[in-house]
C-alpha cells in the first residue's frame, strides 16, 4: 500500500499545482484585465478599444480555452499515475 | 420505457438532429404564414404553444419510477448533451432577456455579469465538479452531509440551497410570465400560471431525466433565437454575419455620439420601473468603478460555483472524466450566448442613436417616433414610454424610457425585422426561463425530499414513497414561487444576483474546503455556512432598509460580506476543534483520485 500512497501523493501534488496555475491565469482574465479596462482602452485591438474587448469578449474566449487545456493536462496526469477510470 | 430510453441515449445525434431540422422547418412555415397575412399575434401564439407542446411531449416520454433516473438521470448523459442541458439550465430568463439590457443600460460595470457568469465555470471545473461526481451524491447537501457528517450540517446546506434557489426561481417565473403575457396577449398574472404548468410538465413525471432531455431541446431553441436577430441586424448594419470580432466600429461610433445626444442629462420625468440611458458604453476610469466591477464579478463567479442546480448537473455524467468534459462543453455553449450579449447591446444602442441609420429614434420628430408600431406595442403593455418632456417636438435621449428587461425582446421590432423573428425570440426567452426554473425547482424539491425527508425524517421510506414525496414537493414549491412572483418585488436581474450572493455566502467555502482542505471539520463547516449566510443576509436587510453601504458594496454584491465571514469563521472554528476522524480523511483522499468507484452507493 505504501507505493500506492506515494503515487497518490504525487498525483495529488501535480493535480494541485496544475489547479493553482490555472487559477492564476483565470484571475488575470477575470480581475486584472477588467480592473484596468479604462487604461487599456487607449490601445486598439482589431478595431475595438482593448479594455472593452476583454471585458466583453476576450476574457470569455480565454475561459473556454482555459478549461479545455486544464482538462487535457489533467487527463494526462491521471493516465501517468494510472488513476484514470476503467 | 427502459428500452426506449436505451435507444434514446444511443440515438441522440439523430433525435436532436431531426428535432433541430423540424424547428427550422417550423420557423420557415411561420414566415410563409406571416407573408400570407396571418396576424403577428397568431404567429406569436403558435411559436410559444408549439415549443411548449414539444417540451411537454419529451417530459411525458421520459417519465420514470426509478430513483437513479429521477435524481441523476441514470448517470448516463453523454458530456456534450449534459453540456447543452447545463447551458439551458444555467442561462436563465435573466441571461436571455435581461443581460443584454443590463449591458445596454449599465455599460462597463454590468459586463461583470458577462465575465462572472462565464469565469465561474473555471472554478467549477478546477475546484468542484470532478470531485463531486466522484463522490456520487444525489444532491449538494448530500455531499455536505456525508463529507462533514451529521444532520445539522446537512440541514444548514438545505436551508442555504432553498433560500438561494427559491429567490432565483421566482425571478424565472417572473420572466416566463412576462414573455407569455406578451406573446399570448394575456395578463401577467395569468401568464405566470401558464408558465408554471408548462414548467411542471417538463419535470414532474421524469425528474432529472425528463429535465435533462427537455433542457437539451430548450437550449437548441434558445440559441437559435438569440443568435438569429443579432446576425441579421449586424448584417444590415454592415458588420458581417459574425459581428463578435468586427463591431469595434460600432463602439467607437457610440462613443462619438454620446456627447451629441447629451448622454447623462437627467430625465425631468420618471415612470415606475422604466429607465433612460445614462451610463456611457465604456469604462470611465477610477478605482471605484473598477472595484464595483471586481466585487460584482467575484460574487457572480463564486455563486456560480455554489449554485446547487448547476453542480447537480455534473452528477448525471457516466464518469469523472466525462464530468470534466461536460463542464468544458457547458461553458462553450454558454459562451455562444454570453459573448453575443454585449454585441447585441451595442448594435441595438447604435441603431437607436445613430441618425444615419433608418431605425434611429433619438433626435427624430416626436410625433413620428410615437407613431412607430413597436413603440405603440410596448407602450401599451407599460414597458416603454416616450414623453416629450421639454415640448420641443424632438425625442431626446432623456425622454425615451424603457424597462431594461425588454431590450432583447424588442430588438427585432426596433430593427424592423419580420415579426417571425420576434415570435422566435419570445419562444427562446421562454425556453431559457423554463429550463432554468425546471432545474431550480428540481434542485429544491430533491434537496427537501432526499436530504430532509429521506435522510433525516424517514430513512425507511421505500423508493416509491420517496418519489411521490419528491413530486408533491415539486408542485408545492412551484405554486409558492408563482404566488411570490406575482408580487413582482424586484427586476429580473436584481433577484438573480441575490440568488448568487446567497449561495456564495453560505456554500462556497464549505464546498471548496470540503475537497481541498482535509482538516476541515463539521464544526467549522456549520459555522462557515451559518455565519456567512447570516452575515450576507443581514447585510442585505441592512442595505434594503436604508443602511449606509460598506466599501460601496450594494445589494447586488452582498456576497462580498458573506464570503469573507464564512471563510474566517470556518477556518477559525475548524482549527479550534478536533480534526475529522481517519475515516473522513480517507474519504477525502478517495475523492481526489478519479479511479475506483463512487464514495456513496449507486442507489442510496
Amino acid at each position: 500500500m505504501a507505493a500506492t500512497d506515494e503515487k497518490r501523493q504525487q498525483h495529488w501534488a501535480k493535480t494541485r499545482n496544475l489547479t493553482i496555475v490555472i487559477l492564476i491565469i483565470w484571475a488575470i482574465f477575470a480581475f486584472v484585465l477588467p480592473w484596468n479596462a479604462h487604461d487599456l482602452n487607449s490601445m486598439k485591438f482589431i478595431g475595438f478599444p482593448l479594455g472593452f474587448y476583454f471585458t466583453a469578449q476576450g476574457s470569455l474566449i480565454a475561459f473556454v480555452l482555459l478549461i479545455a487545456i486544464q482538462n487535457q493536462m489533467q487527463d494526462r496526469i491521471d493516465d501517468e499515475f494510472g488513476m484514470h477510470e476503467d | 420505457m427502459a428500452f426506449l430510453q436505451g435507444r434514446l441515449v444511443d440515438n441522440l445525434p439523430k433525435v436532436y438532429g431531426i428535432y433541430t431540422g423540424g424547428f427550422i422547418v417550423f420557423i420557415i412555415l411561420m414566415s410563409i404564414l406571416s407573408s400570407l397575412g396571418v396576424s403577428a399575434a397568431t404567429i406569436g401564439i403558435l411559436f410559444v404553444a408549439f415549443t411548449i407542446c414539444i417540451y411537454a411531449i419529451i417530459g411525458w416520454l421520459s417519465r420514470t419510477m426509478q430513483l437513479d433516473a429521477y435524481y441523476v438521470a441514470g448517470r448516463e448523459v453523454p458530456a456534450v448533451y449534459n453540456g447543452m442541458a447545463t447551458a439551458a439550465d444555467w442561462m436563465s430568463g435573466a441571461s436571455f432577456v435581461a443581460l443584454a439590457g443590463g449591458v445596454y443600460f449599465g455599460g462597463y460595470v454590468y459586463m461583470a455579469f458577462v465575465v462572472g457568469w462565464t469565469g465561474g465555470y473555471v472554478l467549477v471545473n478546477a475546484l468542484l465538479a470532478p470531485y463531486l461526481r466522484k463522490f456520487g451524491c444525489y444532491t449538494v447537501p448530500d455531499f455536505i452531509g456525508t463529507r462533514y457528517g451529521g444532520n445539522l450540517a446537512r440541514l444548514c446546506a438545505v436551508i442555504v440551497l432553498v433560500v438561494a434557489s427559491f429567490t432565483y426561481v421566482t425571478a424565472q417565473i417572473n420572466a416566463s410570465g412576462t414573455i407569455a403575457a406578451r406573446a399570448l396577449q394575456i395578463p401577467f398574472a395569468v401568464g405566470i400560471w401558464v408558465g408554471l404548468v408548462a414548467i411542471l410538465m417538463c419535470s414532474m413525471l421524469g425528474g432529472m431525466r425528463a429535465v435533462t432531455w427537455t433542457q437539451v431541446a430548450q437550449y437548441i431553441v434558445l440559441i437559435i433565437a438569440y443568435l438569429t436577430p443579432v446576425i441579421w441586424m449586424s448584417n444590415v448594419q454592415g458588420f458581417g454575419i459574425i459581428p463578435h470580432f468586427s463591431y469595434g466600429g460600432a463602439v467607437h461610433r457610440i462613443q462619438e455620439l454620446q456627447p451629441l445626444v447629451h448622454l447623462g442629462a437627467a430625465a425631468t420625468e420618471s415612470f415606475k420601473g422604466l429607465s433612460t440611458l445614462k451610463t456611457p458604453i465604456n469604462a470611465t476610469g477610477g478605482a471605484l468603478e473598477s472595484w464595483k466591477f471586481f466585487t460584482l464579478c467575484a460574487c457572480m463567479m463564486a455563486g456560480t460555483a455554489s449554485l446547487p442546480h448547476i453542480l447537480m448537473r455534473y452528477f448525471t455524467t457516466p464518469s469523472v472524466r466525462a464530468a470534466r468534459k461536460s463542464v468544458a462543453w457547458s461553458l462553450f455553449f454558454i459562451f455562444l450566448l454570453y459573448f453575443t450579449a454585449p454585441c447585441l447591446a451595442t448594435l441595438t444602442k447604435l441603431q437607436l442613436l445613430d441618425p444615419n441609420l433608418p431605425t434611429a429614434i433619438i433626435g427624430k420628430p416626436f410625433a413620428a417616433v410615437a407613431d412607430l408600431a413597436w413603440i405603440k406595442n410596448w407602450s401599451a403593455v407599460g414597458m416603454l414610454k416616450v414623453s416629450d418632456s421639454n415640448h420641443d417636438g424632438i425625442l431626446q435621449l432623456n425622454e425615451f424610457f424603457m424597462r431594461p428587461d425588454i431590450v432583447v425582446l424588442a430588438t427585432p421590432e426596433m430593427a424592423g425585422l419580420p415579426y417571425v423573428i420576434s415570435g422566435l425570440v419570445a419562444a427562446g426567452g421562454l425556453a431559457a426561463a423554463m429550463s432554468t426554473a425546471d432545474g431550480l425547482l428540481l434542485a429544491i424539491a430533491n434537496a427537501l425530499s432526499h436530504d430532509l425527508y429521506y435522510k433525516m425524517i424517514d430513512p425507511n421510506a421505500d423508493s416509491r414513497l420517496r418519489l411521490i414525496v419528491a413530486r408533491i414537493l415539486l408542485v408545492i414549491i412551484g405554486v409558492a414561487a408563482c404566488a411570490i412572483a406575482s408580487l413582482q418585488l424586484t427586476g429580473i436581474l436584481g433577484a438573480v444576483a441575490w440568488a448568487f450572493d446567497f449561495a456564495c455566502s453560505g456554500l462556497f467555502f464549505p464546498l471548496i474546503l470540503g475537497v481541498w482542505w482535509k482538516r476541515a471539520n463539521r464544526e467549522g463547516a456549520i459555522a462557515g455556512m451559518v455565519c456567512g449566510f447570516v452575515a450576507g443576509a443581514g447585510y442585505l436587510w441592512w442595505v434594503e432598509h436604508g443602511g449606509a453601504l460598506l466599501f460601496a458594496i450594494d445589494h447586488l454584491r452582498f456576497g462580498m460580506i458573506g464570503m469573507p465571514v464564512s471563510l474566517v469563521t470556518m477556518v477559525a472554528v475548524t482549527l479550534m476543534t478536533p480534526e475529522p476522524d481517519a475515516e473522513t480523511q480517507r474519504m477525502v483522499d478517495e475523492v481526489r483520485v478519479p479511479t475506483g468507484g463512487t464514495i456513496l452507493a449507486q442507489t442510496h
